[in-house]
């Protein structure tokens, strides 16, 4: 599968948005899918629909294949040790509240204490505020650098012997920066403190490897890895599966159920109660082929490409001041124009057929220390070219036009 | 409807330079707006005389274009109006925002009106209309509370 040609593969770009060519440039917030994957939910649903794991009929078993070979795809495609260790939730969201509640539940007393850091993202940290209102446990941020960068050491600052877990994102959905989880998960280790990493960011557009992470808990969102909606993956180490209470009580997740008692069924049935996301599931594995077809090194070398080269052209461009220069960057380019507010700049981009996203990206922690209400972001997808960014950059001047900047 | 419609220069201009802004002593209500889903702020403050006319307005905020310039142009010909008048304007200004062509009240003087149905052009942006409406749910508010404070005493 040739990258220069991959636009053909999704469907979306064949359609004009009001007169225009999609210039896409909010994969950070979701990816736009292949038709690979919208064929195969329409298959499952036409074909071979039936649910899974309950039923003896052909259609049930025929699905519930289905299902698990998925959940085998996601084992090989982030490289975990066991197949058991890819719980599905409805979201990445889902994924790092099942950690935080379960967690939090067993573990977790008042007076401990967790580190996140400056760059998260709302939802890996009101799941953990929740624990501070419940168990009064108290929560402490790694600080972010001038560079919009979060160091080894800025976490390190903030271990002490109370520190029960660290919950950090892997790539920022506004700096881009890219954080050592490997030197982190080791410092962490050593204290006997577990990690949890939020890779919503990062599974779309990085290599996966857990066992080289060796990270204890990893939450992806598939909708923004060209998946559907409505289904995230949470990794964890089977111990931690083993260890933690089950999430939500229903169907599917019991072994036995009495009056007076009730034992919860093996992994990975014990966190995935009730009828699960059947299609979604069965059409991710669509996705993994087809990042697998594309091959991550060739996703990697075309994504920095554009990186490089979006950083180039918007640098060139007065007034436009980018957010965040980290050591190691990925996939989005946050910034500001002076007098111009982002969601005026979104609105005009608009009108270009340029999609891209204002606000403040569920990071008011990040920008209120950046000192900003707001930022304007463009995210990037293995669809994108360089002519995008062109086309970004002239409806820029367009929009500097208008405000007489 | 064009994107030059919704930008035009009053709003521009307003946007850029709002008028009222900045708080202002001895108001008797405020009250604070916030969309918090794009991070727009707006703080109002308003001082309402003994017969509960509007003898002083003012805000301070952060925002796009469209929210600033709404606040001014509010804030602009608020003043002077009586508590009822005030609310009756905010609600033929919602009506036009949301569905109406028009601003149907004669509490306005033809030169505001324009003004305000230059603010019109976000109907056809319906994730904007929020923040054209940010300041106007804020005066609301406050007036309100006022009331209420009226009926304590």
């Amino acid at each position: 599968m040739k990258i220069e040609n991959i636009k053909k593969e999704f469907p979306i770009f064949n359609n004009k948005i009001e007169n225009n060519d999609l210039v896409y440039l909010d994969s950070a917030n979701s990816s736009q899918k292949p038709l690979v994957v919208v064929d195969r939910i329409y298959d499952f649903y036409t074909k071979e629909f039936s649910n899974i794991g309950r039923s003896v009929h052909y259609l049930a078993v025929a699905a519930t294949n289905l299902y698990e070979n998925t959940r085998t795809a996601v084992q090989k495609y982030i490289n975990a040790k066991d197949k058991n260790e890819i719980v599905f939730t409805k979201g990445a969201t889902e994924a790092i509240n099942l950690v935080a509640s379960t967690f939090g539940q067993k573990h977790l007393n008042e007076g401990d204490e967790i580190i996140i850091t400056e760059l998260e993202h709302h939802s890996n940290y009101v799941p953990w505020h929740y624990l501070r209102k419940n168990k009064g446990i108290k929560i402490n941020f790694a600080e972010i650098d001038e560079h919009g960068d979060i160091s080894l050491e800025s976490v390190e600052k903030q271990i002490t012997s109370k520190t029960k877990m660290i919950a950090l994102t892997h790539l920022s959905n506004v700096t881009g920066a890219i954080l050592p989880i490997k030197e982190i998960t080791e410092l962490a280790h050593s204290k006997g403190i577990p990690v949890l990493v939020d890779g919503c960011q990062s599974a779309p557009h990085m290599k996966m490897d857990m066992q080289d992470l060796n990270c204890d808990f990893y939450a992806i969102s598939c909708h923004k890895m060209y998946g559907p909606t409505g289904l995230g993956v949470l990794y964890a180490k089977k111990k931690w599966l083993d260890d933690l209470p089950p999430y939500q009580g229903g169907g599917g997740m019991i072994n036995e159920v009495k009056k007076n008692d009730i034992s919860y069924g093996e992994l990975p049935n014990k966190f995935e109660a009730g009828t699960m996301a059947t299609a979604q599931v069965i059409a991710f594995n669509e996705s993994i082929n087809f990042l697998n077809k594309i091959g991550i090194d060739n996703l990697i070398n075309h994504e920095n490409d554009l990186l490089n080269y979006g950083e180039e052209v918007l640098r060139k461009n007065n007034s436009v001041k980018l957010i965040g220069n980290p050591k190691k960057k990925g996939a989005v380019l946050s910034f500001t124009i002076d007098g111009i507010h982002p969601h005026d700049i979104a609105t005009i981009l608009d009108e270009d057929g340029v999609a891209i996203r204002a606000g403040h990206h569920c990071c008011q922690i990040l920008h209120d220390k950046l000192g900003l209400t707001a930022s304007a972001r463009a995210s990037l997808g293995v669809y994108n070219t360089r002519d995008d960014l062109d086309k970004l950059n002239e409806s820029i001047n367009n929009c500097k036009k208008i405000f007489n900047k | 409807m064009n994107l030059k419609e919704l930008y035009q220069e009053i709003i521009l201009d307003h946007g850029k330079n709002p008028r009222n802004l900045g708080k202002f002593e001895n108001f008797n209500k405020d009250a604070k707006g916030h969309n918090p889903l794009c991070g727009d702020k707006v703080h109002l403050f308003l001082k309402l005389d003994e017969n509960k006319k509007v003898n002083d307005i003012s805000f301070e905020g952060e925002g796009c274009a469209i929210s600033m310039a709404s606040a001014s142009i509010m804030t602009d010909l608020m003043k002077g109006k009586s508590e009822k008048e005030a609310k009756e304007i905010i609600d033929k200004f919602l009506d036009m925002i949301k569905e109406k062509d028009d601003i149907n009240t004669n509490l306005l003087e033809e030169d505001e009106k324009t003004k305000l149905m230059s603010l019109g052009g976000v109907k056809n942006y319906p994730m904007r209309v929020k923040c054209a409406t940010l300041s106007w749910h804020a005066l609301s508010s406050a007036l309100d509370d006022f009331q209420k404070d009226v009926t304590t005493e």
